[in-house]
């Protein structure tokens, strides 16, 4: 508990500081950098849970008291989100042809790739 | 004005539901002259509108369950009258779709969630030493969530009328251009209002099981009850969010003109199955395994063995747990999403048979070499292991996908989850109730009666639903409201099984008042000669619960207590013992949550505005009271003490 | 209740059984608002497409919009993280200092989001135009709701701490507002990443 007496909050600005980097390079891999898109998608969603890791254990204080409850129920609920996510993009990604798309008529395999890549 | 109150407001034109009206006002004239001729108004306010007892809190979830029981029991009996002979005009289609729709909804959501929460309430603070629950200011708010959701709910019935689209609701049909109108806002709002409630109660019990087991008592040293409550708990809380939003999703869809669940837009109605089912499969197992959990504790109890296979028990409830958010898919194979999606829900069904395999095995070995005693909450557990099997094999072959093409949406289907649900659900909320009865009320039911309405119920049980896997190879699609002439035999066989039921569940009524009147008083706390915690208390059952929480040193607390002689009243360790005070702010809260609930299903958006302006202003209410509580003396512990056990000596 | 230690010593939100007990039931609360988000984030990407005849997202989002933002609630749950930092420290000017400057941003947040909805409406991308720009406006809207409520918490919880000072309860209450805080920065993150970011590559 004495870290938390001192007057300088070092825990919070590093965390404050590595969550503005991490936001700056998903900014920038998406503007800049000039990757194929699933490598975008990829990288921007890693940093984007590293920094929620940031804010659950620097700014929140996940592993205070309860602490194994606490980690096992968030770890279960990012289980949970993750199940919902991937499980229902995965069920309903079948046979949608929408307007804008130029692949119209490309068939139903073709749909299917393409909903992969969008998420 | 008038137009609109005879056209709109009341349903009209049926003569089932102007009887209906009439004894909905002559029933509620009676109660209000009764409580004003008896001056029981204040009585009901301090003792059970305000209260925050786990107990009372319990009780009231049960009678509220049971009222429930009734309702879309009549709801099955219109069907099955409906559905007896061919050519019927008993009702017609439009009538028949509300029935069923209120029937599943009720029985899923109004009936048998409150039943086991009831129970769960009543029995998990006992049966773990604590004198409340966590939160018990917020327990209050998830009952009376509930019950104000449920009113809402059943209003459909007489004001604006009833759901039509089934329990599940599906979209487009329930979307806002094929079912405009405030029927479809009753069922999302109803579920809404009370899903909170659920929720909150997910929360609450997995904070008191965790953190409020008297010392000594492990995880691994609770009640079997107490962790089937801690599991269903865990799944209430990751399930109940994915109801939420979906109800919310298509309340917004009919109401402020969304595309989520629409044919225009590019919507995409099988999103709306896709989250229901989300929710709905996970609800599956929150009805389940409390029901598990009781039967373990009966079987236990009457074969007078230690539970077999404690730790395999445990195990297997959380593999259910698990598996119970792997599943959702099987509910619509038909909607064709692919052989692989199929193939891995097919698989994933079928692997969650293992786990309650071994539960059944279980069960079966505690009674190995058993003393049994069959009192009624043994029978209905006994009665429950071979209905509940056929459902459980039935469930097998729903979950192989190729094969389900033809049973789904036909009466085998109907007959599959009734087989599940009642003997699983129904059966285990009756032998709760019988089982805890005196803990409750301080006298048993009636053995004779609840024997003479377990043997109606089961054989009726099995009349009414076994020929309905038939009536589905017949090829009788479900949600019919019209038989065809070679389905007659077997849909009256089916009827007279639903008669049985039903003067089984009367004379379960029957005997409840019965035994008020002649059942001999409880002299001691331990009716069944039983095995945890909740039995070492006195009977009734002090506010406070336990004067004095006892050091658990093993499974079984209560049992070996008795051996070694320990006690839950230390008259020489006695301390002040700190309480929480009642609040009336949980039901005002709550019927503030009606009324925008209320003007919502109208769209009378200053209605539900002040509605949620008064929700808003409780609950700022609630953040500014700094009440902690009041302290029971140890002289009002003695004095309550000593009373309670003359009988003992 | 009784039975249960309390403790003298260690920050003041945790002294007391039942606060601990609060804090524990916040946290599986949360666990609860994990599974509603993901509700809304799968109906997001399920629809994700879905634009009828409305604009799509990458011809409405901008880069700076979205970063403003961004910046906005991350320094707001920064700073209510200081807040928190100064009430272990027990002091309650900083608390407050800090936790007024929590609630500027997160309404400075609140005002680009209502900026940015009446924008896209103008446009012709409204809750009822197609079912992505649906999911869209509840997701966002729902996050939205969730800033705004806690704008009204944080509100009245400043007049209990200045009513009441710091104490056991207002400590553990205002330990409660600084989890809900910075957890509405953790699902801002994923909406940043997955609705902005990849609706602008995509």
């Amino acid at each position: 508990m004495s870290a938390e007496n001192e007057k300088f909050p070092k825990q919070h600005i590093v965390g404050f500081l590595g969550s503005l980097v991490l936001t700056l390079a998903a900014a920038w891999a998406v503007v800049g950098s000039g990757l194929p898109t699933h490598w975008i998608i990829i990288s921007i969603m890693v940093m984007a849970v590293v920094q929620a890791f940031i804010q659950l254990f620097m700014f929140m204080h996940l592993t205070e008291k309860n602490g194994s409850i606490q980690v096992g129920n968030m770890l279960h609920a990012f289980f949970i989100a993750a199940v919902i996510i991937a499980g229902s993009v995965w069920t309903m990604s079948f046979g949608f042809s929408h307007n804008h798309s130029d692949n119209g008529g490309g068939g139903e395999e073709m749909q299917m790739e393409e909903q992969e890549h969008n998420h | 004005m008038m137009d609109f109150l005879l056209n709109e407001f009341l349903v009209t034109g049926d003569p089932l539901i102007y009887g209906a009206m009439v004894s909905i006002v002559l029933v509620s004239i009676a109660i209000v002259f009764v409580l004003t001729y008896f001056r029981k108004w204040g009585y009901l306010w301090r003792e059970w509108l305000t209260t925050v007892d786990h107990k009372k809190i319990g009780i009231m979830y049960i009678i509220a369950a049971i009222a429930m029981l009734f309702r879309g029991g009549v709801d099955a009996m219109l069907m099955r009258a409906q559905l007896t002979l061919p050519n019927t005009e008993f009702l017609n289609s439009q009538h028949y779709n509300e029935i069923f729709t209120t029937h599943g909804t009720i029985m899923i959501i109004f009936m048998a969630m409150p039943f086991l929460i009831g129970l769960m309430n009543f029995v998990v603070p006992l049966q773990i030493g604590a004198r409340d629950v966590a939160f018990p200011f917020l327990n209050a708010v998830s009952f009376w969530s509930f019950a104000f959701g449920a009113m809402l709910f059943n209003l459909s019935f007489v004001i604006g009328g009833s759901p039509d689209a089934g329990w599940t609701n599906y979209a487009p049909l329930a979307g806002p251009n094929l079912n405009p109108g405030p029927a479809i806002n009753y069922y999302l709002l109803g579920l809404q209002i009370s899903g909170i409630g659920t929720l909150a109660t997910g929360i609450n019990f997995m904070v008191t099981i965790l953190k409020m087991r008297a010392p000594g008592m492990t995880l691994m040293r609770m009640p079997i009850f107490t962790w089937s409550s801690l599991i269903t708990s865990f799944i209430i809380t990751f399930a109940f969010p994915i109801l939420t939003v979906a109800l919310a999703l298509m309340t917004i869809d009919r109401i402020f003109g969304s595309q989520f669940f629409t044919l225009t837009g590019e919507g995409m109605p099988m999103m709306w199955a896709n989250l229901f089912w989300l929710w709905g499969h996970p609800e599956v197992y929150i009805v389940i395994l409390p029901a598990f959990g009781i039967f373990s504790e009966v079987i236990s109890t009457f074969a007078r063995k230690q539970l077999f296979g404690y730790k395999a028990m445990v195990w297997s409830m959380l593999l259910i747990a698990g598996l119970s958010f792997l599943v959702w898919v099987h509910h619509f194979f038909t909607m064709g999403a692919g052989a692989g999606v199929n193939s891995l829900f097919s698989v994933t069904t079928m692997l969650i048979s293992v786990p309650t395999g071994v539960k059944i095995f279980n069960w079966l070995g505690t009674m190995y070499k058993g003393k049994i005693r069959f009192d009624t909450p043994m029978l209905w557990s006994l009665g429950f292991i071979p209905c509940f099997v056929i459902g459980g094999v039935t469930g097998v072959m729903l979950a192989m996908a190729a094969a389900d093409y033809q049973y789904h949406n036909t009466y085998f289907l109907v007959a599959h989850f009734h087989n599940v649900l009642i003997a699983g659900t129904v059966f285990g909320c009756f032998a709760g109730l019988t089982f805890w009865y005196p803990k409750m009320f301080g006298h048993k039911m009636n053995e004779k009666l609840g024997k003479i309405s377990f043997w109606f119920f089961v054989i009726g049980f099995n009349v009414c639903f076994l020929p309905m896997y038939f009536l589905g190879f017949m090829g009788m699609p479900r949600r019919t409201y019209a038989i065809e002439p070679e389905w007659m035999p077997l849909n009256v066989v089916s009827t007279v099984g639903a008669v049985l039921m039903a003067i089984g569940f009367i004379v379960f009524v029957y005997n409840i008042y019965y035994s008020f009147r002649y059942s001999e008083r409880e002299k001691t706390g331990d009716t069944w000669d039983g095995r945890a915690l909740e039995w070492a208390t006195t009977t009734p059952v002090p506010f406070y619960n336990f004067a004095t929480v006892p050091e658990i040193t093993g499974p079984e607390a209560f049992w070996k207590m008795k051996q070694e002689g320990g006690t839950t009243y230390d008259k020489d360790n006695l301390e002040p013992i700190h309480m929480p005070s009642d609040s009336g702010v949980p039901f005002i809260m709550s019927a503030f949550m009606f009324v925008a609930g209320f003007g919502l299903v109208w769209e009378w958006m200053v209605v539900a505005i002040a509605g949620l302006i008064g929700i808003l202003a409780c609950m700022v209410v609630r953040s500014f009271d700094y009440d902690h509580g009041f302290h029971v003396s140890v002289e009002e512990i003695k004095e309550t003490e000593e009373k309670a056990r003359e009988g003992e000596k | 209740m009784s039975g249960h230690s309390e403790l003298t010593t260690g920050p003041l939100e945790y002294r007391s059984h039942e606060d601990r007990m609060t804090v524990l039931g916040f946290w599986l609360f949360l666990g609860a608002e994990i599974a509603l988000f993901a509700t809304l984030f799968a109906t997001y990407a399920v629809l994700f497409g879905r634009t009828a005849d409305a604009p799509t997202p990458q011809e409405l989002f901008e880069m700076p919009m979205a970063l403003t933002m961004t910046f906005l609630l991350l320094t707001s749950s920064f700073t209510c993280g200081i807040a928190i930092h100064e009430m272990r420290r027990g002091s309650l000017k900083g608390l407050l200092t800090w936790l007024i400057i929590t609630l500027a941003l997160g309404l400075g947040f609140l005002g680009f989001e209502i900026y940015e909805f009446v924008h896209y409406a103008h446009e012709g991308a409204t809750l009822q135009s197609s079912a992505y720009w649906s999911s869209f406006f509840v997701l966002t809207g729902t996050h939205g709701a969730h800033v705004t409520l806690g704008i009204c918490w944080a509100v009245l919880l400043i007049i209990q701490l200045k009513k009441r000072g710091l104490n056991q309860m207002t400590a553990r209450k205002t330990f409660v507002l600084g989890l809900y805080w910075h957890f509405l920065d953790v699902i801002w993150i994923f909406l940043f990443t997955s609705v902005y970011l990849i609706g602008m590559v995509v």
